[in-house]
């Protein structure tokens, strides 16, 4: 509660200070017919920390750009705190945004680049002054004020850029890939300072980034986007464990796609067959005998099967090892099964594991937990 | 080997190997060569005779400060310097508040661009002769604005458009615009499109983020555009000579005549004192903030 305790005296302390919630609905941008987002609807919690995860060209950033205003959706509707804001334009709609090149203003020093929202605000002077003062603390930077943004480091202009959207205190902060121009030290160190503040301050936070490993570390809930529309919604293990289709399970985390066919159903279960190998999977999804399916796995949940006993609850077919790599902390081995698909497993390094060779015919096997049909 | 036991090609060989080692010890050669052409230009037809106008300043008829020491007192001078001055002061303000609005309309144009910048650098394609002959038609006791004026029923009597003051200025206007608009629609072009973004984000109106980032961001573009105009409008000759009222003599029209009467030490001076101003201006602007390294973007 130290944390807390200090709060008052930071620019966005009022206790009452709550996140806004956004609600979209059926969301469309179209460009010269083509559409940039295609039908999405969100409903963003008050306080949440949201993701919008994709590769590029998937929508995510105009769809940042229509909640901040910076563009007009075609059809569909955008909420905040249940009000539609899209006759709002974007000066009056009280929400911070970090750019991904930051957008300070470089005709102006550290300082009166805080102070700008402040002074659109008819912020008192005196006011103001202290307001930017406790910004620059706040992002440990006291003492930059005078200085002009290009005489800062890229991770520090990226926290002025922050203060800045801060200082006026929005309830709803958007980012735009706010740490794609940072090295990785700096961004790792950024992504908990993001954390922490998001925490400190409760406001809403909507991310942007298509840097899976960023969205997994500081989400609450990511929106896996892909070719304007959302592909699945979910805290960051739930997209980890239970992508929902073959698009999520590829682009977050690494995944092993074998393609079966249904030959039986016993309860949750489902029994694919994989060339001529028999395989379990949990299912809620009411599959015909003899659809085809793809069943999924990650390639960390993989093991040699000797370490296992045999059990129901375990997948187990047989490979051959094409290559072996050695990467630190992991051995990385990529594998062939009988019916010539491409599998990798990997695992963990030690003194005590035995390193496999090339053309090792072998066993592996995995939990059914782990196995996922998309 | 002896140089006459040299084949001819292997001179030419050796010749190479040598060109190729100035070119590594002195390494401002090639740019040195590339531009000795129209080094050797401006020398001739440049240089030199700028070099010998001000000596005539000085040496006509005999050396002497002369010339110069008679400039304060002499009325015909100062007035004339006056008008120079004040008319390219107007003319210089006057083409700011028309090319600006241009120069943004042409910076934000997407597929109107082109259409823009052609009917922008018409002025150019066209001599000043024939522009400043148009607006004789065009301004004249019989123009085309005085019988329009009339047959709108606006005024009784034809106005005293031509050989004003204003004739001048309005026809400068027109010749300078393009040297405006061009270098503030580039700078306003160079302004990152997301710091008008963040503005707007960050609570501005338009009009608060054009005065608060745009405009301020622009100043390099005003400054060099300003200067430009400034600097052209001093010298103009043709234009207030035409289209000018008889009492509105600019210093080019001054050295003129004193040409035609043979004083050529006067005439000197008076070209010098001309290029100073153009130069101690251009000095100046490079001090002035702005127009420098201020404004570099942050990335």
């Amino acid at each position: 509660m130290k944390e807390a305790s200090g709060r008052s005296a930071l620019p966005m302390g009022d206790g009452c200070l709550r996140g806004a919630s956004v609600s979209l609905s059926d969301l469309e941008r179209s460009y010269g017919g083509v559409a940039a987002v295609a039908g999405v609807s969100l409903d963003i919690q008050s306080g949440e920390f949201l993701t919008l995860l994709g590769p590029s060209g998937s929508g995510k950033t105009t769809t940042l750009m229509m909640i901040a205003g910076f563009q007009a959706p075609s059809k569909g509707d955008i909420a905040i705190d249940g009000v539609s804001v899209v006759d709002t334009p974007p000066y009056r709609r009280n929400i911070g945004m970090v750019f991904q090149n930051y957008a300070l203003f470089p005709h102006l020093t550290v300082a009166e680049n805080i102070a700008f929202p402040l002074k659109q605000r008819r912020v008192p002077k005196v006011e103001r002054a202290r307001l930017v003062a406790e910004a620059l603390e706040l992002m440990h930077l006291p003492g930059y004020g005078g200085r002009y943004p290009r005489q800062l480091s890229g991770g520090q202009q990226q926290r002025v850029a922050v203060a800045r959207a801060l200082v006026f205190k929005p309830r709803l902060l958007l980012m735009d890939e706010p740490l794609g121009a940072l090295d990785k030290q700096l961004r790792e160190n950024l992504q908990l300072e993001m954390r922490r503040l998001h925490a400190e301050l409760g406001i809403t936070f909507i991310y942007v980034t298509h840097d899976q490993e960023e969205a997994l570390t500081m989400s609450d809930r990511i929106v896996v986007m892909n070719d304007g529309k959302v592909a699945q919604v979910g805290r960051p293990e739930d997209l980890y464990d239970r992508p929902c289709n073959r698009f999520v399970a590829s682009f977050i985390g690494e995944s092993n796609f074998l393609p079966a066919v249904v030959r039986g159903l016993e309860n949750d279960m489902v029994v694919a067959e994989c060339g001529g190998v028999l395989l379990r999977a949990a299912t809620s999804q009411r599959l015909a005998i003899g659809a085809e399916i793809t069943l999924a796995t990650r390639p960390e949940r993989l093991r040699f099967a000797e370490q296992l006993a045999e059990s129901d609850a375990i997948n187990r077919i047989a490979v051959t090892v094409t290559e072996s790599v050695f990467a630190g902390e992991r051995c990385r081995y990529l594998l062939k099964t009988e019916n010539g698909a491409a599998m990798v497993l990997k695992e963990v390094s030690s003194a005590t594991v035995r390193r496999r060779d090339v053309g090792d015919r072998v066993e592996i096997a995995w939990s059914v937990a782990d196995t996922i049909i998309v | 080997m002896s140089d006459s036991s040299m084949t001819p090609s292997m001179r030419i060989l050796g010749g190479r190997r040598e060109w190729s080692r100035w070119r590594r010890d002195i390494p401002w050669l090639t740019p040195l060569l590339l531009a000795a052409p129209l080094l050797l230009y401006m020398a001739v037809f440049y240089a030199i005779p700028v070099v010998s106008m001000l000596l005539r300043s000085l040496n006509d008829p005999k050396w002497s400060l002369d010339h110069y020491a008679a400039l304060p007192s002499d009325v015909v001078f100062l007035k004339v310097l006056w008008i120079t001055l004040s008319t390219s002061f107007i003319v210089t303000l006057a083409t700011l508040m028309l090319a600006y609005p241009v120069a943004l309309a042409l910076s934000r144009a997407r597929s109107t661009a082109p259409l823009i910048l052609i009917v922008v650098l018409l002025p150019f394609w066209t001599s000043v002769l024939v522009r400043t002959y148009a607006w004789m038609v065009l301004l004249g006791r019989h123009g085309m604005i005085n019988e329009a004026l009339m047959a709108l029923g606006i005024i009784e009597q034809p106005l005293r458009l031509l050989n004003t003051t204003l004739a001048t200025e309005i026809a400068m206007v027109h010749i300078l615009l393009p040297y405006m608009i061009l270098p503030i629609a580039n700078a306003l072009r160079q302004i990152d499109p997301s710091l008008a973004l963040a503005s707007s984000g960050l609570g501005a109106t338009p009009w608060g983020t054009f005065r608060q980032v745009t405009f301020p961001l622009s100043m390099p573009g005003v400054a060099a555009g300003m200067l430009l105009v400034f600097v052209l409008a001093l010298g103009f000759y043709i234009t207030p000579a035409m289209v000018g009222g008889s009492r509105d003599i600019t210093l080019s029209m001054l050295i003129a005549q004193e040409v035609d009467q043979l004083h050529w030490g006067y005439a000197a001076t008076l070209s010098t004192l001309l290029l100073a101003v153009a130069l101690g201006l251009v000095a100046i602007a490079q001090l002035l903030p702005g127009v420098g390294n201020t404004f570099r973007t942050s990335k």
